[in-house]
């Protein structure tokens, strides 16, 4: 169990966890492995999420009227590890509800759960030393994310301060769909390359087989959020894992992703 | 509820953070225009020609000096305390918002910014921003959330007439939280090109700080005025606080001088249960929402709570992270008025002194109602009178069966 992609363009999957229900995000999520994502970020619904656009937006929504709590998201966390041991896994989540938690009560059951990374949206590296040292202690991955605005001497922060592997975002915004990769997302891969020989994913606004494609020419891994958890939107509960599997299938991956 | 970790105590020599409260939690896609904004404020800060023409506009074109008016048939009412009121209210677009507005917007021309976003509850800093953009002929767009422009359209109006286009926020609760969400997530995608004129002391590093200098002005003509009058200092400042940028002027300069009570008056609501009210320090505790580490109201999850206040400008779920250090430290105290103390006390000042508060302003008069007969002849109030009421006359008119 570690960070990996076997394959370019590696695939990591953004799933809203407890949207529709905790069921069903782990059927989804098990399911997203077998057709071939390499890492699956396990999003903590939030009340506030000032990062993303309306489709995630709603799915938080949705988890949270269903109860879903972080203690929950780290007991799906450990069921998914257990089915797939192989897969890469990540918490995602706004700092507040891990504040709230406890960081090192929180360091300490994703640890356990079996996660592999943590992604906190809204902590920048300046204001991460607790969250860091607790990371390194309990041997988690923290992976941050990287902007086309960052200047170099945020981006070398980025990059020391990163395990896994670095998310860039490829577009200033919110997450959701674009038509197409800027010229920003090829740009900052490059400038993230200078300070790190970590794999570099790119995300926000990756939807189709077209984007994937695209972004293989410069980077290691494409993340699909929103894209997905609009299928998942658009989808019956039941149907909802089978569809995530057919979107991907979709994207070409290579054929090394399949065998897994 | 779990223990919460605080971010560090080595957070407090960090810059932004009053006491272990502040910081800077926000996408990375930000930080650059953060940094960029951190020494763009610095350098006008420390420019003689900034200060000049900022001094200029907030005396001909706001009108400030404001009056600090002694409320003698108030005071005789109630048979204590001298009462005397800062009248915020007397200046244009009628609350104190104008001095911060005016101050952002020279610093956004100044950096060459075209387009101009902000967000607003009560709506008076959306009016001090669409005014502003008037004069300095920027772009402009107001995000206000749908319950507060339903409830504050009057508000509305006036945006819409002085050239802004107001965009409702339909997501969350619908008040200030999300508006303030949502002018996030517009100045994340349009970063390169738009200046987020922030409206409260509130958000992420340098805003608080900044926010609170706009408005120190409030305080340093308060401290003369009263020696003026008085001769000496007052035995208490009375402010409503929601993000909390009127109470933060308004307490700055006395913040050295231990013996006068600094007072803030949060949002009581209609109940003490979660939810019903806007009393971060009544139920509240420390956490991180739109990019600041303070007092919140939340769940047993870390989830923002609901709030509830008949003021729009307070209802909000957070406070200005200084007012969170000064809560901790003692040196200010906060209470809550609720509801109906509020709206008795917007009755009482009108048909006493003839002016009409606004509602947020109100909270503040109410807790002046209820002090100030405890105390003696020779104890003096200042009340910040942060805005007029003409904009909540739709809410009033509704509440008192006018």
């Amino acid at each position: 169990m570690a960070i990996h992609f076997n394959h370019k363009p590696g695939l990591v999957v953004y799933l809203t966890a407890g949207d529709p229900s905790l069921e069903i995000t782990r059927a989804i999520a098990l399911e997203a492995i077998d057709a071939g994502a390499d890492v699956i970020e396990l999003g903590v619904p939030f009340s506030d999420p000032l990062a993303d656009g309306p489709v995630i937006q709603r799915a938080s929504e949705r988890a949270l009227a269903r109860g879903t709590r972080l203690k929950d998201v780290l007991e799906l966390a450990r069921e998914i590890r257990a089915a797939r041991p192989a897969a890469g896994l990540v918490i995602f989540s706004y700092f507040n509800p891990i504040l709230h938690y406890g960081l090192a009560r929180f360091a300490d059951d994703a640890a356990a759960a079996g996660a592999d990374g943590v992604l906190v949206t809204d902590i920048i590296v300046e204001e991460a030393d607790e969250y860091l040292a607790e990371m390194e202690r309990v041997k988690l991955a923290p992976i941050f994310l990287a902007a086309p605005t960052s200047p170099d001497d945020r981006l070398q922060a980025i990059a020391i301060h990163s395990k896994g592997f670095v998310y860039a975002i490829s577009r200033t915004g919110i997450t959701g769909k674009q038509q197409s990769m800027t010229a920003d997302a090829a740009a900052l891969v490059a400038r993230i390359r200078r300070w790190t020989p970590l794999p570099v994913a790119v995300g926000f606004g990756i939807s189709n087989a077209e984007h994937v494609a695209q972004v293989a020419e410069f980077a290691d891994a494409a993340v699909i959020g929103s894209a997905i958890v609009e299928l998942i939107e658009r989808s019956t509960p039941e149907a909802s894992p089978g569809a995530v599997a057919r979107f991907i299938k979709g994207l070409h991956l290579p054929q090394a992703a399949l065998a897994r | 509820m779990a223990s919460v970790i605080h971010p560090a105590a080595s957070s407090e020599s960090r810059p932004g953070r009053f006491g272990i409260y502040g910081g800077r939690y926000v996408p990375e896609t930000l930080m650059a225009a953060l940094v960029e904004l951190e020494h763009e404020y610095e350098a006008a800060k420390n420019d003689a020609s900034f200060q000049a023409e900022l001094a200029g506009l907030l005396k001909d074109y706001a009108g400030r000096p404001t009056p600090l008016y002694f409320a003698r048939r108030l005071t005789e009412q109630l048979g204590g305390a001298k009462i005397y009121l800062k009248r915020e209210d007397l200046l244009h677009t009628g609350a104190h918002k104008i001095n911060n507005a005016l101050g952002q917007g020279l610093l956004a021309k100044r950096m060459g910014k075209k387009r101009i976003i902000a967000e607003t509850g009560a709506g008076q800093h959306g009016v001090a921003t669409a005014t502003v953009c008037a004069l300095l002929g920027l772009e402009c767009v107001i995000y206000m959330g749908d319950v507060d422009m339903e409830r504050q359209e009057l508000n509305v109006l006036r945006m819409r007439l002085l050239g802004a286009e107001v965009r409702g926020v339909s997501s969350g609760s619908k008040t200030l939280k999300d508006a303030i969400s949502e002018a996030m997530r517009d100045w994340v995608t349009n970063v390169r090109t738009t200046y987020y004129l922030l409206g409260s002391a509130l958000g992420a590093h340098p805003y608080p700080t900044m926010v609170r200098d706009f408005h120190r002005v409030i305080s340093i003509e308060m401290k003369q005025q009263i020696l003026e009058k008085e001769g000496r200092l007052p035995t208490a400042v009375i402010a409503c606080v929601g993000g909390g940028s009127n109470a933060i002027g308004a307490f700055y300069e006395f913040i050295p001088n231990r013996e006068v009570r600094l007072i803030g008056v949060e949002a009581g609501g209609r109940g003490t249960a979660l939810g019903e009210h806007a009393a971060r320090f009544h139920g509240g505790s420390p956490g991180v929402l739109q990019g600041t580490f303070s007092y919140v109201l939340q769940d047993e999850n870390g989830q923002i709570a609901a709030t509830h206040s008949v003021s729009a400008g307070l209802d909000y779920a957070s406070i200005g992270p200084e007012h969170a250090a000064l809560h901790d430290s003692g040196r200010a105290e906060y209470v809550s008025q609720d509801d109906a103390a509020t709206l008795d006390a917007v009755v009482r000042l009108a048909r006493t002194e003839g002016i009409l508060p606004a509602l947020e302003s109100a909270h503040a008069v109410a807790e002046c109602l209820r002090i100030a007969p405890t105390m003696t002849a020779h104890d003096i109030l200042v009340v910040n009178l942060s805005g007029r009421g003409d904009k909540d006359m739709g809410i009033l008119a509704r509440e008192l069966k006018l």
